[in-house]
């Protein structure tokens, strides 16, 4: 179907970009990558008055060193760059896998992380791997900025906390542990397909034990969820099939996915269980972590 | 509302200009107002892979991506690829090993074979099918189409093509 017809401006600043959210208040659609809203456009799901596109403020497009080992990622930043990044690959090889599984490759040549994050589709990636790793979101808005953890940010299925009048435009992740390790499993249909579920886990490993475990898990609610207590049944002990079926167990109880078209809650609770266990598998023996410490 | 954009971009090579509405995607663009009707449209909202073309070498949707958001940008269509007696190489692949059968997916086919090239996507094919998800075929099986894209990529063809 064709899109509602929409006014346009393309703002070459985040004040201008602001500036245009505020004049057009409520009524406003900010356009990144357009891979998610565009579809929504040509559905008629959505019926803005204005679209605001903010792909041309450059100042918005980089992957900067932060204190620590950390990364700042400007909002903009394409699916595609961010998968190949050197340093996300080097510090953050999780988020580099995870985005593999992010659509296809026309889809992350234009999609961005600030998109995907905003939109919040309660099955994509981008939000679990923000869950996890502990990002802080900048939101910026004409009366100033203000930093959010991504546990915080995820309200409900495409809901967050972002105000209408304000852009997202910053995501920093701190530093992972040294020697981390890490899991990542998904479930779709078909090849870049939203998952039905997802897993995620990193952890660190010292004498036959866990430590710093985190888990996270998308696809089971309208929102992803950390897993705390399935995480500290972890720490201090070896991965093995004994504490795996502990933390499976804790999962299971943490979650209540919704049947629906692809498939049951119940479903969606027995594989949940199984890719948590696979990634957990997976963190326990991938060898080495990349996340900056020297082997 | 309703206000028209007035947009330049390079396509194919040759320079654009147009007013278009704000709503109109580039695939339609394509199509209606430069009558470039090898884009083809199957889902219109970003499954199928058919209309894919490329924005400043990147594959994109066309039909997920505003006209006026290509304003300035240098777009690839199939038509800027070989012509029906001068086969581009990777076209040529496509002919030799017959991976086409209707060919309404076979743009967005070419023109994400093209992406790949570029971007060095290693000649396997797993890396290839994985390339290619995005892109649906119901003739083929697919199987020679990842033929004649490994085989392309294998070659390391030094292609004209991409440059529009």
């Amino acid at each position: 179907m064709k899109p509602p017809a929409f006014d346009y401006v393309r703002p070459t600043s985040v004040g201008a970009a602001l500036a245009a959210l505020a004049e057009h208040a409520g009524d406003a659609k900010v356009i990144a990558g357009g891979q998610s809203l565009a579809p929504m456009l040509n559905f008629r799901l959505l019926a803005p008055a204005v679209l605001v596109d903010i792909n041309g403020i450059a100042e918005l497009d980089y992957i900067r060193d932060d204190a620590g080992g950390g990364l700042r990622i400007g909002a903009l930043t394409r699916h595609h760059r961010l998968m190949t990044a050197p340093a996300v690959c080097d510090r953050f090889p999780v988020l580099a896998e995870a985005m593999r599984h992010v659509a296809h490759l026309a889809i992350r040549n234009r999609g961005t992380i600030g998109g995907s994050l905003c939109h919040a589709d309660p099955a994509a990636e981008l939000p679990m791997m923000a869950v996890l790793l502990d990002a802080t979101l900048t939101l910026t808005g004409q009366s100033g900025v203000r930093r959010i953890a991504a546990a915080d940010f995820f309200q409900g299925a495409l809901t967050t906390a972002l105000a209408q009048d304000e852009l997202l435009t910053e995501v920093a992740l701190p530093a992972l542990p040294p020697r981390t390790s890490w899991g990542f499993h998904e479930f779709s249909r078909r090849a870049g397909d939203f998952a039905l579920a997802a897993a995620t886990a990193t952890l660190t490993a010292s004498d036959r034990r866990a430590a710093d475990v985190r888990l996270a898990v998308t696809g089971i609610g309208e929102t992803p969820l950390r897993l705390a207590a399935a995480e500290a049944a972890l720490d201090g002990r070896p991965v093995d099939a004994e504490s795996i079926a502990d933390a499976v167990a804790l999962v299971r109880a943490a979650i209540h996915p919704m049947d629906d078209l692809h498939g049951s809650g119940d479903y969606r609770r027995h594989l949940v269980g199984g890719l948590v266990a696979r990634a957990l598998e997976d963190a326990w023996r991938r060898p080495r972590a990349q996340s900056g410490e020297p082997t | 509302m309703n206000r028209t954009v007035t947009i330049g971009l390079t396509v194919n090579g040759n320079p654009v200009e147009r007013a278009v509405e704000p709503r109109l995607h580039l695939a339609d663009f394509l199509r209606e107002e430069l009558h470039l009707t090898g884009t083809h449209i199957g889902c219109e909202h970003g499954v199928c892979g058919a209309c894919t073309v490329l924005m400043n070498g990147d594959s994109v949707r066309a039909c997920l991506t505003f006209a006026v958001q290509a304003d300035g940008a240098e777009i690839t269509t199939v038509e800027g690829l070989g012509r029906v007696d001068d086969l581009s190489p990777l076209q040529q692949a496509f002919r030799e090993h017959h991976a086409l059968q209707c060919g309404f997916c076979t743009p967005g086919m070419l023109m994400t074979a093209l992406d790949m090239i570029r971007k060095q996507i290693p000649p396997t094919q797993a890396a290839v099918r994985d390339a290619l998800s995005g892109n649906l075929c119901r003739c083929t099986g697919y199987q020679f189409i990842v033929d004649a894209v490994v085989a392309v990529l294998a070659a390391n063809v030094d292609t004209k093509e991409g440059d529009g």
